[in-house]
């Protein structure tokens, strides 16, 4: 991999990586801030300054937002989540210098116009609802909120609405402000372009902004869980699901790469490209998880999500109860199969396929520019950008003494967190 | 999950060609075995993988009348064990090189679809071949994903979106069109369905004539054929019989269905029409229209009024799935309940006020620029350029269609646009779903 890499000198990383498949320039502009970042009382504010930072800037009027890169073909978007917000386009590679002067305002002239927070505000409370319509969506908030009583990973990144109705613009803009700042952010590019030539140009964009004073965040470490937890929502519905978590380690811990190996023998390797790896189901039918509940006729899907994040967060294993099979007989299997890892954990064979699957899975997740540049700074915001390039050697260092540690640590009862959404007849 | 800010609301864009370095484009070899089935194959060398794309005609407008949903059964079923290979040995196979197949089903065709490593590539086409043409449908397979369909369709009851569109499409097609009938089935057909006639679809529909296998990737064409004529090149079945498609006139006056579903947060609301076919020739007219009405960037007219200036939808988007048969033109959004009268009023102004004026002029050079523009984007990855080949195949468009494609779109003029929407924009036709938590009476 042979990315180029510059410190600015307002603190601002530039990682540049020269790929000449298509006429294409894919950038990428990563904060470190996500929602692990807000206090009480100022849930969601940092998905809600995602929004607000597509409406205008001082030198990009509010008319001309709207199709500022679909003139050039291009797709824009972005994302925020725990501990990260992101902002991409994706274009043809002449509008990289238009790319770079979007991604430089947005970082230090965004308006925050008070008519538009207001506007913001309802469309934002719409996708909260969109999401409240989505039982399993619902029993995943209701889960995360219940494994975490200290740390701030306990709440959606949307937000609490009773936040969402009173949050003010001027928390909104002062939460802008101390964030978006270079020495906070790193940008990406990735594409059909001259290294030295971007180089240039990032510095022309951004060199000028001033860096910001950032006090180091800190997060309360999550206590050890003293025993199982179990939550239950009980609303209208037609479809039980069920849900089994576990305090899992963050990505940079040893043991994170070892329960990569573990889900994949249980539920199929997903990959490690947040982007990218919900778009391709994973190969599952011979894992444990599947074989053991979905053939059987107990659940008509299982999905196991362990993703990279900075702090430990959760090793989730998600399941539908099929129409007529009772939560309970499904919630004995799924940890009949849990425990049985957790005494004994994976063969030989199990392991040498998870590898396989993972190596693949690591190919076709670098298929398109925006998935490589996405990799670069995904993995800047929780670690450092060079860890990408540590994950392939990390799994093959994976042994079955590893996988059988760290399910007899992680698989355990007291470990746990059980969600259950029992729908009801109206 | 990351919460996206955009919706996924631009995958009805389906074409673009390949590189503005090559002139040639992307020049897809195209081949034919002497048993009638087409390979298109295009190299590239991105990374080390291949996409194997297989469509047949076989979606579910070839379901039975009476058995709406088998189709989808079959696709749920077929790569559940062959004559000689049992369920758990083809998921072995698969997995074991970290390959997930794919059977998806539309209207009109059905798709085997999987990427694997450049070095299995001859293994995993031919497992595929195995399922395309022995598929066993073996009993207990039949059962056990009978219960996950049944499962996915008390979902579905459960979900405002799918309510909404399933209920207009019934309202816009009726149950004797193709497109009127749900495409998983109902409950009632789902329960009777039997491995006979699941067995009887596959007989009926599947056949060298009606494959066309995209091979895209790390591939070279001469590797694709030897593949391809190794393992399907034996194959003998009767021709398919073609789809009897059943006209369908237009609705006369506007029809309205509130679905209340009091357990929900949000409404959402299906307004559409039927409008033309991939074939009729005002098609790019019909496309460009529909990118201004509610695609470009943030969801075109209707994004701007309903999300940017209202603030009352965290989606709204339109879409035009024009195919085989006229489909449909349909606008989507989601609102909380006190907004679903001022939502659907909205879309009924910005219709009425697009049929009334047609695009501005830079309107229509936007959208131009931008569905050209984007096809480089479009045919980054192989999984794009195989669907692009697929579509080109389905519709005839040639192999040089991603270098005729600007031109068609360029060729579009501003009166052909604003007929496109003054023959079909007319909310006095319109047919409106809205289904969640709302149980008023639209107008």
């Amino acid at each position: 991999m042979d990315v180029r890499e510059e410190l600015l000198d307002n603190g601002l990383r530039v990682l540049i990586q020269e790929v000449h498949t298509a006429p294409l320039a894919s950038v990428w502009c990563w904060y470190r801030v996500g929602s692990k970042d807000e206090r009480p009382g100022l849930t969601g504010v940092s998905h809600w300054v995602e929004h607000m930072n597509f409406k205008g800037t001082t030198n990009i009027p509010r008319e001309k937002v709207k199709g500022i890169i679909e003139q050039y073909g291009g797709y824009w978007n972005g994302y925020t989540w725990i501990d990260q917000t992101t902002y991409t386009e994706t274009a043809t590679h002449d509008a990289l210098d238009h790319m770079l002067f979007i991604e430089a305002e947005r970082m230090a002239n965004c308006l925050y116009d008070p008519s538009d927070v207001e506007s913001e505000r309802t469309v934002i409370i719409s996708e909260l609802q969109g999401g409240e319509n989505d039982p399993e969506q619902l029993l995943d908030q209701e889960l995360t909120a219940a494994a975490f009583h200290a740390h701030p990973y306990r709440h959606p990144t949307i937000g609490w609405l009773g936040d969402l109705q009173t949050m003010t613009r001027d928390d909104l803009y002062g939460y802008y402000r101390q964030h978006y700042v270079p020495n906070n952010a790193t940008l990406v590019i990735v594409g059909a372009v001259d290294a030295d030539d971007a180089m240039r140009s990032a510095v022309k964009q951004f060199g000028t902004i001033p860096s910001g004073a950032l006090s180091k965040s800190r997060y309360t470490p999550e206590p050890p869980q003293l025993g199982e937890r179990r939550l239950t929502i009980a609303k209208e519905g037609t479809t039980s699901y069920l849900k089994v978590a576990y305090h899992a380690p963050a990505a940079t811990d040893p043991d994170f790469f070892a329960l990569l190996v573990l889900d994949s023998v249980l539920t199929g390797a997903k990959g490690l490209n947040l982007w990218a790896s919900f778009r391709t189901p994973p190969p599952q039918r011979s894992a444990r998880l599947y074989q053991a509940v979905v053939n059987s006729g107990l659940a008509s899907a299982v999905s196991g999500g362990i993703v990279p994040t900075q702090d430990p967060f959760l090793y989730t294993v998600s399941l539908t109860a099929t129409a007529g099979t009772a939560l309970d007989s499904l919630e004995h299997r799924v940890l009949q199969v849990m425990d049985t890892v957790r005494t004994g954990g994976v063969t030989p064979q199990e392991l040498a396929k998870a590898k396989t699957q993972l190596r693949a899975r690591l190919v076709f997740e670098q298929d398109s520019i925006s998935n490589i540049a996405h990799q670069l700074g995904f993995f800047e915001t929780i670690a450092n950008w060079r860890f990408f390039s540590s994950i392939s050697p990390s799994i093959d260092a994976v042994t079955l003494e590893d996988v059988a540690r760290v399910a007899a640590a992680r698989f355990t009862a007291a470990n746990r967190i059980i969600g259950r959404f029992e729908p009801h007849a109206e | 999950m990351p919460s996206d800010h955009q919706p996924n609301t631009r995958s009805a864009i389906a074409a673009s060609p390949a590189t503005g370095r090559n002139e040639r484009g992307l020049s897809p070899a195209r081949h034919v075995l002497p048993n009638g089935l087409t390979i298109l194959a295009k190299e590239t060398r991105t990374t080390p993988a291949i996409t194997i794309h297989a469509g047949f005609h076989a979606g579910t407008a070839y379901d039975p009348q009476d058995c709406a949903g088998l189709a989808h059964f079959v696709s749920k079923t077929i790569d559940r064990g062959t004559e000689s290979r049992t369920a758990d040995q083809i998921a072995e196979e698969l997995d074991s090189r970290g390959v997930s197949l794919t059977v998806a089903v539309n209207r009109h065709a059905m798709w085997l679809v999987c990427t694997c490593l450049s070095e299995d590539f001859e293994r995993i086409l031919a497992l595929v071949g195995d399922i395309a043409i022995r598929p066993a449908f073996p009993e207990s397979e039949v059962e056990t994903r009978r219960g996950e369909i049944i499962t996915l369709l008390r979902q579905d009851q459960d979900n405002p979106a799918t309510v909404a569109m399933e209920t207009m499409m019934r309202g816009l097609y009726g149950n004797d069109h193709a497109y009127g009938r749900p495409v998983r089935g109902t409950l009632e057909t789902v329960e009777r369905m039997t491995a006979g006639d699941l067995r009887r679809f596959h007989r009926a529909r599947f056949a060298p004539q009606a494959l066309s296998l995209a091979l895209v990737g790390d591939v070279g064409a001469d590797r694709a054929v030897a593949a391809t004529a190794s393992v399907f090149g034996e194959w003998q079945a009767d021709a398919p019989a073609g789809m009897n498609v059943v006209h369908v006139e237009p609705a006369r006056a506007r029809r309205s269905t509130v679905l209340p579903m009091m357990n929900k947060a949000q409404a959402d609301v299906a307004y559409g029409f039927v409008a033309i076919r991939r074939g009729d020739p005002r098609y790019y007219a019909y496309w460009v229209m529909n990118n201004i009405l509610g695609q470009y960037a943030l969801g075109g007219r209707l994004g701007d009024s309903i999300r940017e200036r209202q603030g009352m939808a965290y989606y709204t988007f339109s879409s035009l799935d024009a195919s085989v048969a006229p489909g449909p033109l349909v606008v989507r959004a989601g609102v909380g309940p006190a907004n679903v009268e001022r939502a659907v009023s909205s879309i009924d102004v910005e219709l009425s006020r697009f049929a009334a004026d047609g695009p501005t002029d830079r309107e229509l050079a936007e959208s131009k620029q931008y569905l050209i523009g984007s096809m480089p984007r479009t045919l980054e990855t192989n999984a794009g350029i195989a669907t692009f080949l697929q579509t080109a195949e389905l519709f005839g468009l040639g192999l040089d269609y991603d270098l005729r494609l600007p031109a068609l779109l360029g060729d579009v003029s501003r009166d052909q646009v604003h007929e496109a929407a003054r023959a079909t924009l007319d909310p006095s036709r319109a047919t409106v779903v809205v289904a969640g938590p709302y149980s008023g009476s639209l107008q």
